[in-house]
């Protein structure tokens, strides 16, 4: 019977992304209570250190994957390389940040293994028979599905941000296993050319703690400054409407939505955002939200935690003053 | 050049979600629209088209129903479509839709296969990409940006905290993300002429596909709605009481700052 | 009898609407503020053929029918009137007498380029003595040799100083009356052709309203539209067409306002309640929906008898007169169901109210609607 659950870590660049701890810190949990090995997967080239730094987050074993060819992540590469290990060694599920990589490689290995797979979950428990059952927002976040996979392994991306990252445990040990990289030439048919990140040091939308989106009231880019400060002070990242995409303000990359990014932070800050379904379906999820808007009748109000009806021109430089005397 | 776009019908995103008396989701009412992100598809494969010719076919699977969103496309300008419909196609996971959606493909002469990046339906973004994994040919997800040339195609996929240039020799298949460009409108003319194109429908049988062939490998248990939010507090008076009453209450009652 | 729309129409509004409210409905506030023509709009809608929609496909029309026309004008005027009346204008009262009275060489030459939005069209028919009695024209057409020679001018001429082509009606032989009108096309930048004065109107504020001046406007004799003497029984042909265009952007102004008021009253809470808990609010509401359907319903037959080719005289005018009677209905108390928030231009039903006024007047008052009715209906 298959055994194991794995937690297939992202890194870029010898740093690990958050998502992959939190997974780490909630396969830990379910793994004590099956008594399931939690194995930490890593694919990269000169990554051995990083066995290391995702043990004391729960790891029973680490699979370190080294080699040149997936320095940089590729579909095809990552995908033959882990299609092989689970053929091998049979976990009974295969766990992925939702994030770029995630949603990228998951379906294609999922196909490739000819197995089941559930999409950005927001939650992931044991069933009675000790099946994987998640729980996974469809329709936006409209509705919820409880899916469970009729045969192992299954495989499944997290939302970043569902899971909280638990106290690393530095006397944890770990076995560490290096397997050599197995790709089919086939599989070396799209080429990365160029990776251009933005220069931005504000956390990317999908992981942020906390998110300050501008709608429809932001009235022209120009005024996004407003937001940027205040993000700024906060660690936040900045989001935006449809509304506010559309009217070209802001980058589509930048959109909360059910047609642009889907965000569950601890605090959401929307300013002058009426909360069409839309947007709610993309941040309904976030744990505080607190809006901001003029009209006293905004549909916003209806579901926000705190609400201040104002300019949003004078109420957010006046807080953004007031979270720099909090530190 | 011979493109397939991979369409799909789904409830409109202004849709309000309803579970009927057995707890599935209530479909009676709900206009359906064509999946906002394929619209993407169809126009990226029309521009592709204008540019090097060819044949663009659209391929779904579903209800009667999505004649109406195939014909929406075929107004816009796409060639012909392909509707496979079959009483043992009821709630498909995404590894049958992918190997159904495979079989029809095969089909057809494609150079580039484009679909949207995700349903706004289930939201599951796997069907593209996994169609790609059954066909035996590169995929690159999430692209905002793509230009074709010698039987290459140089596609900007969407990465998180920036992009990424893919270099594929063609034949792919290529999933759009908004911002890829604007859906052209469908014209009057292209309306008209649009009930003259074929709408091929195919059964599993006229895929050489027995029920058999489809076990699922994922059920859905169990459908449910989200409790709703409560409005909570406004806080009032002056602007700049307010704000200092909303930074203190985010740091000390809410503790997320 | 079928009350369902077919496939193509539910497409073609799903088509408009989404154009609609995308492109044309954004920019609308803005453009009545500064009375700024649509022109960018415009090229846009002759891209998606909305500028030669009943026109046949041999002259590079969509070859579609007049239900298909009036679910244009109306979802266009449903965000934006003053859009509407371009294309009603365009398509009623300039293409279409060309079309319907036009050689073939007129049609080769004129009606292709403004059925493919190439070329914006306009109708010259009132002036300052000649409103509703087109008996009072006063614009002059001479014969010489290969030539008319037109003097006078026209007033209120929507579309006016942006249009290309020019659809006129002058007076040839004042003792004949109304038989010797006669019809005909001019093209801006004829010499003598100049435009006067631009109206600064209550409604409609982005659409273009101009008054033509004609000083010794020579044009070749090829441009007499019809024949002689046949000026006003065009004119009143294509007004009997028109009205389907006016009365579907009545429709249109209606359908609008009544949704901004529905939303509100949804959204708006007074006395703990929301508005459309109010019975004093919900009473409004369904007179307006019911006024809207009844019109919606008459413009919908005069359409089915425009393109039958059967008479559409009574049919058009009882659409036009109900349709802008309803429009200014439900416009108002839109505008009072939003109260002090609608009489503000924050909200689009201030502006709607305003652009419903017109649709009683032009293309025939509401009082010559009914004289077309009664007439209609004594002589069967």
């Amino acid at each position: 019977m298959a055994k194991g659950i794995w937690i297939v870590i992202e890194q870029n660049k010898a740093e690990i992304r958050n998502v992959s701890l939190e997974l780490l810190s909630q396969g830990r949990m379910l793994a004590d209570k099956t008594g399931d090995p939690l194995v930490a997967v890593i694919l990269g080239s000169t990554v051995s250190k990083l066995a290391g730094i995702v043990t004391p987050y729960g790891a029973d074993k680490v699979i370190l994957v080294d080699d040149e060819n997936l320095a940089d992540y590729t579909t095809g590469a990552y995908t033959s390389v882990l299609n092989k290990l689970i053929r091998k060694e049979e976990p009974q599920a295969v766990l992925l940040g939702n994030t770029a990589v995630g949603k990228d490689l998951a379906p294609r290995l999922a196909q490739r293994l000819g197995v089941g797979m559930a999409s950005d979950c927001t939650g992931m428990e044991f069933d009675e028979e000790s099946f994987l059952t998640f729980r996974r927002p469809i329709y936006g976040g409209k509705a919820f599905a409880q899916v469970i996979a009729n045969a192992r392994p299954v495989l499944a991306t997290i939302r970043p941000n569902t899971f909280p990252i638990a106290l690393p445990d530095t006397a944890r040990q770990a076995e560490v296993i290096n397997e050599t990289a197995e790709i089919d030439s086939e599989d070396l048919r799209a080429i990365v050319k160029e990776i251009v990140l933005a220069a931005s040091q504000r956390p990317e939308l999908i992981e942020a703690n906390v998110i300050i989106s501008g709608g429809r009231g932001m009235k022209g880019s120009e005024n996004y400054c407003i937001l940027e400060s205040c993000a700024d002070v906060i660690g936040a990242a900045v989001g935006a409407s449809r509304a506010a995409v559309d009217a070209g303000w802001i980058e589509q990359k930048f959109q909360v939505g059910q047609t642009g990014k889907t965000v569950s932070p601890t605090l959401y800050i929307a300013c002058g955002i009426s909360g069409a379904i839309q947007h709610l379906a993309g941040m309904g999820t976030s744990k505080v939200i607190v809006a901001i808007n003029k009209d006293p009748e905004a549909n916003i109000f209806n579901l926000a935690d705190y609400g201040i009806v104002g300019d949003l021109f004078e109420i957010v430089p006046l807080l953004t003053e007031e979270f720099k005397k909090l530190g | 050049m011979d493109i397939v776009v991979c369409l799909k019908q789904t409830f409109d995103t202004e849709a309000k979600i309803v579970l009927n008396s057995n707890g599935k989701i209530d479909g009676t009412g709900v206009n359906l629209i064509m999946n906002p992100y394929d619209e993407f598809a169809v126009e990226e494969a029309l521009k592709l088209k204008e540019k090097f010719g060819g044949q663009v076919t659209l391929v779904s699977m579903g209800g009667e129903r999505v004649t109406e969103s195939l014909r929406t496309a075929l107004a816009m300008g796409c060639d012909e479509a392909v509707l496979i419909q079959d009483p043992d196609l009821e709630s498909p996971d995404e590894w049958v839709t992918a190997e159904v959606l495979a079989k029809a493909v095969s089909k057809i002469p494609y150079d580039i296969i484009l679909a949207g990046r995700i349903a706004v339906d289930d939201g599951s973004g796997q069907v593209a990409i996994r169609l790609a994994d059954a066909l035996k040919i590169p995929s690159v997800n999430c692209i905002i940006k793509l230009e074709v040339e010698d039987g290459k195609a140089a596609a900007t996929r969407e990465i998180d905290g920036g992009t990424e240039l893919i270099e594929v020799r063609l034949p792919a298949v290529l999933t759009a993300q908004k911002g890829l460009n604007i859906p052209r409108y469908p014209s009057m003319m292209g309306i008209m002429k649009a009930k003259k194109k074929e709408i091929k429908g195919m059964t599993l049988a006229d895929l050489g596909i027995g029920a058999a062939d489809l076990p699922r490998k994922m059920s859905i248990t169990k459908f449910s709605l989200p409790s709703p939010r409560k409005g909570g507090i406004k806080i009032s008076g002056e602007a700049a009481d307010a704000a200092k009453e909303l930074a203190r209450i985010l740091r000390e009652e809410a503790k997320v700052i | 009898m079928n009350f369902d729309l077919n496939e193509d129409h539910i497409m073609m509004r799903k088509m408009v609407r989404d154009f609609a409210e995308q492109e044309c409905a954004p920019g609308a506030e803005d453009r009545d503020e500064k009375e700024e023509f649509p022109m960018e709009l415009w090229k846009k809608c002759g891209e998606l053929g909305l500028t030669g929609i009943t026109f046949p496909e041999e002259y590079c029309g969509v070859g579609a029918d007049y239900l298909s026309y009036a679910i244009t004008v109306e979802e266009l005027s449903r965000v934006d009137a003053s859009l509407g009346v371009t294309i009603s204008a365009h398509s009623s009262l300039c293409a279409n007498p060309i079309y319907l009275f036009g050689t073939e060489e007129q049609k080769q030459k004129y009606l292709v380029p403004l059925v493919t939005g190439e070329k914006m069209g306009a109708f010259g028919l009132t002036e300052a003595m000649a409103g509703s009695d087109a008996s009072g024209t006063r614009t002059t057409a001479v014969r010489e040799g290969n030539e008319f020679i037109i003097n006078g001018s026209k007033i209120f001429i929507t579309n006016g100083y942006y249009a290309d082509t020019y659809v006129i009606t002058a007076q040839m032989d004042k003792s004949k009356g109304n038989r010797g009108i006669a019809a005909f096309i001019l093209e801006k930048g004829m010499p003598g052709f100049t435009f006067g004065k631009k109206e600064k109107k209550m409604g409609i504020r982005s659409s273009a309203t101009y008054e033509l001046v004609f000083e010794n406007v020579r044009i070749p004799a090829e441009n007499l539209l019809g024949e002689e003497g046949q000026g006003f029984k065009i004119a009143m042909v294509t007004l009997d067409y028109g009205r389907i265009g006016i009365a579907s952007q009545a429709l249109g102004i209606a359908q609008g306002a009544y949704e901004q008021a529905l939303k509100y009253s949804k959204e708006r809470s007074q006395f703990g309640k929301t508005l459309s808990e109010l019975e004093v609010i919900q009473f409004k509401l369904a007179d307006m929906a019911l006024q809207i359907e009844a019109a919606r319903l008459l413009v919908y037959q005069a359409c089915h008898m425009a393109t039958e080719h059967r008479p559409v005289s009574k049919y058009s005018a009882m659409a036009k007169v109900h349709a802008s009677e309803t429009a200014n209905m439900v416009a108002t108390q839109a505008v009072q169901i939003l109260g002090g928030y609608g009489y503000t231009r924050d909200y689009p039903v201030e502006r709607m109210m305003r652009d419903a006024k017109i649709t009683e007047i032009y293309e025939g008052t509401s009082e010559i609607q009914r004289i077309v009715i009664a007439a209609n209906i004594l002589k069967d």
